[in-house]
């Protein structure tokens, strides 16, 4: 909460609302990685702010997640130069590695796999995010060797 | 090897830090401003300089300085677009990541000449650790005086703070930026007002590129006319290049305006020349929005001159020939590519990122897209070329923000230049099917044949 205040005060009085953003994103981290109704109209409360002004923001940003997602997402580019260098490889293996499609969560909870538009690592493409680190120069290989250890250590995404 | 202005110091060990960064010469830009210039003298130099906007427009910077209203007890505010998200382009984030003090210490003379006295950097969301370098280095800054109030005793108070996004290429456009940075959803604002007249909450705002801020740096320090007898006409100055795909080198190359395309491809210094020694076939030149042209357009120009890397050269012939700088996004394709495929990954990527606010771009992205799906699937027929035409004509040039130009250029362009590849995708139909990705991407099960 203190970090919230914090936020809050980075804004002239009466423009609390763009503090809208940064405080979802502690929202999600808090809250298992996904934005519930309940957190929120919580959020809303914060900023004595409409749950509709909430809503709307959450679902225009493609960072927030609306539905719960598994312990650690994983996000795979998909645009241009990394499909020029074989995003979709990554995709297909890891699907075939965790036997779920693209937009699914393991039957055990442990990972979701999504795809993303470009996320600026053209230069070093492959790549995918989870949470907020980035894993470029993928390999298979190397995939398999992250997937193995994400899966041993039962990780977590960090979002914040 | 070509004159650095920005990434001089970036091998420095430590020059990520302020104590390093100060020991090289930084803030001596701010220094100088407040010490011993007016704001207008900054403006001046930033117009002689001939700076122009580096985040892909290339509008003169100094003009767009100069048209901040200035009424009397309004605030004015400097946002800097750190919102790198045009395929192609990572040259804020390897900036931001590596010498985060020449941002901050270009938002803080920039917002001097501007008074501003307080400033945002919007980042997209997604380069989070790259927010968290710059909030550790705004800390040292204001630790050292060199924020907060009364800078180097010039009565110049000045905050800066980093805004942090949630995911949406369009928060780019620097009107759906300020609506993001004001809590609300990324759809562009009408124009006029421009933000100079009525910006972040109203006020007189100046949104610039990262780059750009950090260009105003050397441009105070050594002076405008200095900074403009680098590169070539009214391509000013160094531009920071992101170069990625079938190169041997990828990455950001800081290059003096003017460079031969050919020299920036094959040149040790630069890309090192294509992957496994392959022919060179395409090249989009600045970004996912610009024009794609094949090898020998690239290279030289319809009249035969050799093409430079400036905003003039590559958009010699318009459309019908040439290209555009752009935000110095360079993704090359060689032999192996296929510019259709390639095709289908913008016009996904331009649907995912409409806002949905003007109805040719919102409808319109997703046809193409369907279309491009449809032909790559093996059932496209030849009138969906000349349909694919006829929507991004549609598109173009009717909607509130550029993302609509954005997303018909790339369509046309790959038209104009490569029809006969979209020929055979049809003619072939099913024997070339390759729709697996199209399947995983969209979490389907992909269909037995």
């Amino acid at each position: 909460m203190a970090t919230v205040q914090r936020i809050i005060k980075r804004y002239p009085e009466g423009r609390e609302k763009s503090a809208l953003i940064p405080i979802l994103h502690i929202a999600q981290a808090e809250f298992d990685g996904w934005l519930s109704p309940a957190t929120m109209d919580y959020v809303a409360s914060i900023l004595n702010i409409q749950s509709i002004e909430v809503y709307e923001v959450a679902s225009f940003y493609s960072m927030f997640n609306l539905n719960p997602v598994g312990k650690c997402l994983i996000e795979v580019c998909r645009t241009s130069s990394c499909w020029l260098m074989g995003a979709e490889d990554v995709v297909r293996h890891i699907e075939k590695k965790l036997n779920i499609h693209v937009g699914e969560t393991t039957a055990d909870g442990q990972f979701t796999l999504k795809t993303v538009e470009c996320l600026g690592s053209c230069g070093t493409a492959p790549m995918m995010q989870v949470g907020h680190e980035y894993h470029e120069n993928l390999t298979l290989d190397k995939v398999d060797e992250l997937l193995n250890q994400w899966k041993a250590e039962g990780k977590r995404s960090r979002y914040c | 090897m070509g004159k650095k202005l920005l990434l001089e110091h970036i091998d420095v060990p430590g020059i990520n830090t302020l104590s390093v960064y100060r020991q090289k010469g930084g803030y001596a830009s701010v220094e100088k401003a407040l010490k011993t210039m007016t704001p207008e003298a900054v403006v001046e130099e930033v117009k002689v300089s001939g700076l122009r906007g580096r985040g892909g427009a290339g509008f003169p910077t100094g003009m767009k300085w100069s048209f901040l209203a200035k009424p009397e007890g309004v605030p004015r505010y400097l946002v800097c677009n750190a919102d790198e998200s045009e395929p192609g382009t990572f040259k804020d984030r390897y900036l931001m990541e590596k010498l985060p003090h020449l941002l901050i210490e270009g938002m803080i003379t920039a917002s001097y000449a501007l008074g501003a006295r307080t400033s945002y950097i919007y980042i997209r969301g997604e380069y989070f650790y790259v927010a968290q370098i710059l909030e550790k280095a705004i800390a040292e800054a204001y630790e050292q005086g060199l924020l907060g109030k009364n800078i180097f005793n010039s009565g110049f108070d000045h905050d800066c703070y980093v805004q942090v996004g949630a995911g949406a290429y369009i928060c780019g456009e620097e009107t759906a930026l300020l609506e993001s940075l004001e809590g609300k959803r990324g759809n562009p604002r009408i124009k006029p007002p421009f933000p100079a007249i009525a910006g972040l909450y109203g006020c007189p705002t100046v949104v610039n590129n990262v780059e750009t801020i950090a260009a105003v740096v050397p441009i105070v320090n050594q002076g405008g006319a200095a900074y403009a007898a680098i590169g070539v006409g009214k391509s000013t100055g160094t531009k920071l290049i992101s170069a990625s795909g079938h190169i041997k080198k990828p990455g950001v190359y800081e290059i003096e305006l003017g460079v031969p395309v050919e020299e920036f491809i094959y040149s040790d210094e630069y890309c090192g020349g294509i992957i496994n020694d392959r022919k060179l076939k395409a090249v989009v030149a600045g970004g996912s929005s610009v024009p794609i042209l094949p090898a020998d357009l690239i290279l030289k120009t319809a009249a035969g001159e050799p093409r430079l890397m400036s905003y003039e050269s590559l958009a010699d012939g318009g459309f019908a020939s040439g290209t555009m700088l752009g935000s110095g996004g360079f993704i090359v394709m060689d032999e192996t590519a296929s510019v259709v495929k390639n095709l289908y990954t913008f016009t996904r990527f331009y649907h995912h990122e409409s806002c949905g606010q003007c109805s040719p771009c919102r409808e319109g992205t997703g046809w193409m897209e369907k279309i491009m799906h449809k032909i790559l699937d093996g059932d496209g027929t030849m009138s969906d070329i000349d349909l694919l035409w006829d929507i991004q004509a549609k598109i173009e040039g009717k909607t509130i923000c550029p993302l609509g130009d954005a997303a018909a250029w790339p369509v046309a362009s790959a038209i104009r230049h490569f029809r006969s590849e979209f020929e055979e995708y049809i003619r072939k139909g099913h024997s070339i099917k390759d729709v697996k990705h199209y399947y995983s991407t969209k979490g389907i099960p992909e269909p037995a044949y």
